[in-house]
């Protein structure tokens, strides 16, 4: 077994170009440890100071959800402390989450409404992909086995209301059945967002084209919102829920996060 | 029966007498909390090899061959064991021995056992299993309950015949109603080790609720002896039914007679959920008659519950079942037929409340139906048809002569204060959480009301007893026994019933093997404090008597026999004397049911009620149970606390099954065998429980105790689908509830 | 290879040979079982420590992994085999059955306290999201921890 404990950005990328698997939170990569998987190779990530820098809207994919929780983006945030359990969130790091690429990853659908982009590090440089050219299926992204996931960088401007919920079918540690965030900016750009609903997190482009054209929390055009986000996922029916109901709770919860931005507007 | 000793005994006692009544801590408490308890998977020993288990990819499979080469090729690898190697009888069971150690010629159920290897540590152990090969022909599993039932491949039927069958009530509804399998889920997995003695004979230290019951089929098994097997108590973490059948017990004692070294396994949890039973799934199909003023003139149940690929408890359960169709209610026309089938989907057997909580859900669904259908409050129906002493149990006739308190359940709890509408929008407090799905306005409150039956100790004819020893030794005195301590309190308990018995403060419980002792039965049924708790009662009491008779004393205490004031005899002494007395406590016994179902076949029962307050996001279906109301009838509670703590954490396995608790068999194949997916309640999903005991003394048990274990499952769940019907208006007929049975109208 | 670090107070190595967790390694190699486990996936928090500082499930940290790290298992908790005030509060109210969370749980408390000197009833409850308690309904935890 080789195991390298990485304490800076240049040890962790040689791992990672001798074929070293990434170690950070460890939630998911142990989960297969323990069911027996023996990786020959793993770098450990946890002591790279570089990848713990939070610096203005970029977000260094060592920083663990317990921070986010306290420090994020509003709606990031809100996400955050529905990660696992606290044990989980002092473990886990946003860089895990989009590196696992779980279609119910907790922070994706903050990052595909706001169109982050994953910087990706490796010997031969530097590059940053946006979240959709990213995340390319279930679990499977676009890094390359000798690149690191450095950090998240968020757009210079973030919108002025964002609002993030998770239906579960328990209160803590529990896999998201849908997850949505809805963000407003002043201009009245809205962007909806969802997890656990498609392959990879989703945006519902024509939900959010009607969107931005209504400011009343009451008005009756949110019918229709709802019914485009309900029509724009593309959820299945497996042990966790059903593809009927994933696809109505996107629908309301749309409904509800909208609502909040614009109450929260109209405020 | 031994008259309850003078509470005088234990004014004399200097300081703290942690008798009955007192809410004692725990003796077990520090090690737990300070991490030194040893509990079977703690266990090791000097050259101590691992066990791994081959298991059945299949639900249903005819094996071909096995081939145990490429694992024994294996560097570590010291044996590899299949059904030919089993020495004695190759089938176990609890109550009919129709499991085999190892499948021989057929798996019948998904995860069976096929092979067991050993090896020098846990990993090489799992490497060998998996390279055991073995070839199977697939073969077409029957999962389908009812195609079982038509096919009569059965474990057993019962029919109920009693009264009138052709008397008709005016006021009739019908439903049908489904439970999903749940799972004990205790925290530890199952775990062991056996050490061979050298002499051909084997110790087992392993997870159980019923040592001698292992013992004997080990025992069976091993073509040995019963004195060269001896069964221990060791530390347990949690049981609820999981832990009565035979597991792995046979398979270390196999293992360490093979290879003449101690062998220990611990179960992983994906393992644990296919190595132990299963609540039984059950269909139930009802149909109660009442007259205008909501007398139950009638009542018709069909049960259908799952057993799965073996018989585990399945007859039993489906006899509690049957039993307790009607409820803690009186009616004199019942019709019931039950079976119980054999499928190959996982084996199912004992759970706390074992086949109450299924029908509870049914017929407490049933009397609000009726209750809408008469325009009545559904309270009122109960009070009126509230089963007492004195009557007649629906079901089977029998006549209740011990202190059942119904009535008193069902007007304590509605006199219960009620919580003060929340419109707290602070997520911990609404459904969904911090999840943040959910804001006031979306949620309606709902309050339903449930109450359950169940008997207490076994039934049907069973022998039922329990041997306990009461010695005084230098230490103090010590109370033996080989009751299984899993959580729940007895060591607590019957330490409290030997200190008030005797009089001496000092006094230690030991978990005692197979050869030293005498059975005590299972750690179920709500049964030990009564058995277990009635044996040591008699056990001190006669044993205190013995000393003052001998010493013509008036009282015993901790510093030795007391007359006129002074000490006559010193403990020190009275310790050298080589007093001891062993008791055998049999409860009232009970008969087999007649070809209708009828005969005396209960010893004791029990009834309590549950009132469960929740709020409910309509929208999107998510559920918070924001409190459960009980009042339980306990007889006398000894420790008030521990039964307070038996409440609570059985309210919560009910609010599991009412809102999440299933294991999801397709194809006969378990597809969530974790805790990421079988979801147990956190304590953010955990209700305040109020708790009202109702105390009638007047059973049997010591000083009148009823056993509180099982109650607090068997109405909670059906008290939380009462409230979320109230606050949706839907039919529900089936647990757990999920979120898309409320929010797609008409989802099931 | 020989991983060193520091364990309730005492500096430790252990021999790691494949990829496995620090539980495993707590209770296999060290000898010290008090760190239970019961799921292996993070979803019971019956294997809690504390690592550098930050509660953690222990199964979900690789072992090799804690190298020069510090590390409290509830084997590390209290002075002198003294309970620590949240075991003395979880004992008297009864927050102990079967025992098997227990340690779990202890470990988050004592972090919890350590943090924030007066929780709040919430505060302990969302603390104590992580940890499964099957016996107990949770409720006798809850008061003993309330009443610190």
């Amino acid at each position: 077994m080789d195991f390298v404990v990485a304490t800076d950005l240049e040890e962790a990328l040689d791992a990672l170009g001798r074929g070293a698997l990434p170690l950070a939170g460890g939630t998911d990569l142990m989960v297969g440890v323990n069911a027996g998987q023996r990786p020959d190779n793993v770098v450990a990530l946890r002591r790279v100071r570089e990848l713990r820098q939070r610096n203005g809207q970029r977000i260094g994919a060592g920083v663990t959800w317990r921070v986010i929780e306290d420090e994020g983006p509003r709606a990031l945030a809100q996400a955050a402390r529905t990660v696992g359990s606290p044990q989980i969130r002092n473990a886990g790091t946003l860089g895990g989450n989009v590196g696992t690429a779980s279609p119910a990853g907790d922070g994706l659908p903050f990052l595909a409404a706001v169109d982050a982009e994953i910087e990706l590090t490796s010997r031969e440089g530097v590059r940053t992909l946006r979240w959709d050219e990213f995340f390319t299926g279930v679990k499977e992204t676009a890094r390359r086995t000798d690149e690191l996931i450095t950090a998240v960088v968020l757009p210079a401007a973030l919108p002025g209301r964002q609002e993030f919920a998770k239906i579960g079918v328990r209160n803590a540690m529990v896999i998201a059945t849908v997850a949505c965030v809805v963000t407003r900016a002043d201009d009245g750009t809205t962007t909806v967002a969802l997890g656990s609903v498609a392959p990879t997190p989703i945006r519902i482009p024509e939900a959010e084209e009607l969107a931005k054209t209504l400011s009343d929390p009451g008005s009756a055009a949110l019918d229709e919102f709802q019914h485009l986000v309900a029509a724009g996922v593309r959820p299945i029916t497996d042990h966790r829920s059903t593809e009927e109901y994933r696809r109505h709770g996107a629908g309301v919860l749309a409904r509800r996060l909208l609502t909040r931005c614009l109450r929260e507007g109209a405020a | 029966m031994t008259a309850p000793p003078s509470t005088t005994l234990t004014d004399h006692v200097t300081g703290t007498v942690n008798g009955i009544g007192e809410s004692t801590v725990r003796p077990d408490g520090i090690p737990k909390l300070q991490g030194s308890f040893a509990y079977a998977s703690d266990l090791e020993t000097e050259g101590m090899l691992w066990a791994a288990t081959v298991r059945s990819p299949h639900p249903h499979a005819r094996i071909v061959d096995i081939d145990p080469g490429p694992a024994l090729a294996i560097g570590g690898v010291h044996a590899v064991l299949t059904a030919e190697d089993v020495p004695g009888r190759l089938l176990f069971g609890l109550e009919h021995p129709d499991q085999p150690v190892l499948a021989s010629d057929v798996v019948r159920y998904w995860g069976e056992p096929v092979a067991i290897v050993a090896a020098e540590d846990p990993e090489t152990a799992r490497i060998a299993a998996a390279a055991v090969t073995v070839e199977y022909v697939v073969l077409d599993p029957l999962v389908d309950p009812e195609e079982a039932d038509t096919r009569d491949e059965v474990f057993r039927r019962i029919r109920i015949r009693r009264g009138d069958q052709d008397v008709r009530g005016s006021v009739v509804v019908e439903g049908v109603y489904e439970v999903g399998m749940q799972d004990q889920a205790p925290l530890g997995t199952e775990a062991g080790l056996a050490i061979p003695d050298g002499e051909g004979g084997v110790d087992l230290y392993a997870t159980t609720q019923y040592v001698h019951a292992d013992h004997s089929q080990i025992v069976a098994s091993l073509d040995l002896t019963a004195e060269m097997v001896r069964s221990h108590p060791t530390g347990i973490g949690g049981a609820f039914g999981a832990r009565e059948d035979v597991n792995l017990h046979i398979h270390l004692c196999m293992l360490a007679l093979y290879t003449r070294r101690p062998v220990k396994q611990v179960y992983q949890r994906s393992e644990s959920f296919t190595g132990h039973v299963h609540r039984h799934p059950a269909r139930l199909r009802y149909r109660h008659e009442a007259d205008e003023d909501g007398r139950l003139v009638r009542v018709e149940a069909d049960v259908l519950i799952d057993g799965g690929a073996y018989a585990s408890t399945t007859s039993a359960v489906l006899g509690n079942a049957c039993y307790f169709a009607v409820g803690p209610y009186k009616c004199d026309n019942v019709n019931v037929d039950g079976v119980g089938v054999r499928t190959n989907n996982p084996p199912c057997g004992a759970m706390r409340g074992f086949g109450a909580v299924q029908v509870c859900f049914a017929h407490e669904a049933q009397m609000d139906r009726l209750a809408a259908a008469l325009d009545m409050d559904p309270l009122e129906l109960r009070r009126r048809n509230a089963l007492a002493t004195g009557d007649a149990l629906a079901t089977t006739g029998q006549r209740i002569d011990t202190p059942l308190p119904t009535r008193e359940v069902i007007d304590s709890l509605v006199a219960m204060p009620m919580p003060e509408d929340d419109d707290s929008e602070d997520p911990l407090r609404l459904p969904g959480g911090t999840g943040l799905t959910t804001e006031r306005r979306d949620v309606r409150r709902g309050v339903g009301y449930a109450f359950g039956i169940k008997n207490l100790g076994f039934s049907e004819g069973s022998d039922d007893y329990a041997q306990a020893r009461v010695l005084l030794s230098p230490q103090g005195a010590i109370v033996e026994t080989a009751a299984i301590e899993v959580g729940q309190g007895l060591v607590t308990v019957v330490g409290q019933i030997a200190r008030s018995a005797l009089g001496i403060g000092n006094v230690e419980v030991r978990h005692i093997d197979t050869s030293r002792i005498g059975s005590a039965g299972s750690t179920s049924a709500s049964r030990q404090t009564q058995l277990t708790g009635g044996a040591v009662l008699a056990a001190a009491t006669a044993l205190r008597d013995r000393v003052l008779t001998e010493f013509a004393g008036e009282y015993l205490d901790d510093d030795g026999v007391w007359r006129d004031g002074e000490l006559v005899v010193p403990y020190a002494e009275l310790a050298s004397g080589g007093w001891e007395e062993t008791t055998t406590f049999r409860h009232p016994p009970t008969e087999e049911p007649d070809e209708n179902g009828q005969g005396t076949l209960h010893a004791d029962f029990a009834v309590a009620g549950h009132r469960a307050i929740v709020d409910v996001d309509v929208g999107l279906g998510l559920v918070r149970v924001v409190r459960i109301d009980t009042a339980q009838d306990v007889g006398k509670a000894l420790n008030p606390e521990s039964v307070r703590g038996q409440i609570e954490g059985g309210i919560l396995q009910g609010v599991g099954l009412a809102m999440m608790e299933e294991l999801i068999v397709e194809g006969g194949v378990i597809r969530n065998p974790t805790f990421t997916d079988y979801l147990l309640p956190t304590v953010l999903d955990a209700p305040d429980v109020e708790a009202l005991l109702i105390e009638q003394e007047g059973s049997w048990g010591p000083h009148g105790a009823k056993g509180v274990g099982e109650p607090p499952t068997i109405s909670s769940t059906a008290a939380v689908a009462a409230a979320i019907r109230e606050a949706t208006g839907l039919a529900l007929p089936r647990v757990p509830i999920r979120p898309e049975h409320v929010a797609l109208e008409g989802g099931v | 290879m020989i991983v060193m670090f520091e364990l309730n107070g005492k500096s430790v190595s252990a021999r790691v040979v494949h990829p496995t967790s620090l539980l495993a390694m707590l209770r296999d190699e060290l000898r010290l079982p008090g760190s239970k486990n019961a799921c292996e996936e993070g979803e019971c928090g019956s294997c809690s420590v504390i690592l550098d500082g930050d509660l953690v499930c222990s199964c979900l940290v690789m072992a090799a992994d804690v190298e020069r790290s510090v590390v409290t298992t509830v084997e590390g908790v209290g002075d002198d085999g003294k309970l620590h005030p949240v075991q003395q509060a979880m004992l008297d109210s009864g927050g102990v059955q079967c025992g098997f969370c227990t340690p779990g749980i202890v470990m988050t408390a004592v972090d919890l306290f350590d943090r924030v000197e007066s929780p709040s009833p919430d505060d302990i409850r969302e603390a104590l999201a992580g940890n499964i308690c099957r016996c107990t309904g949770y409720g006798a935890i809850l008061r003993g921890l309330e009443a610190l």
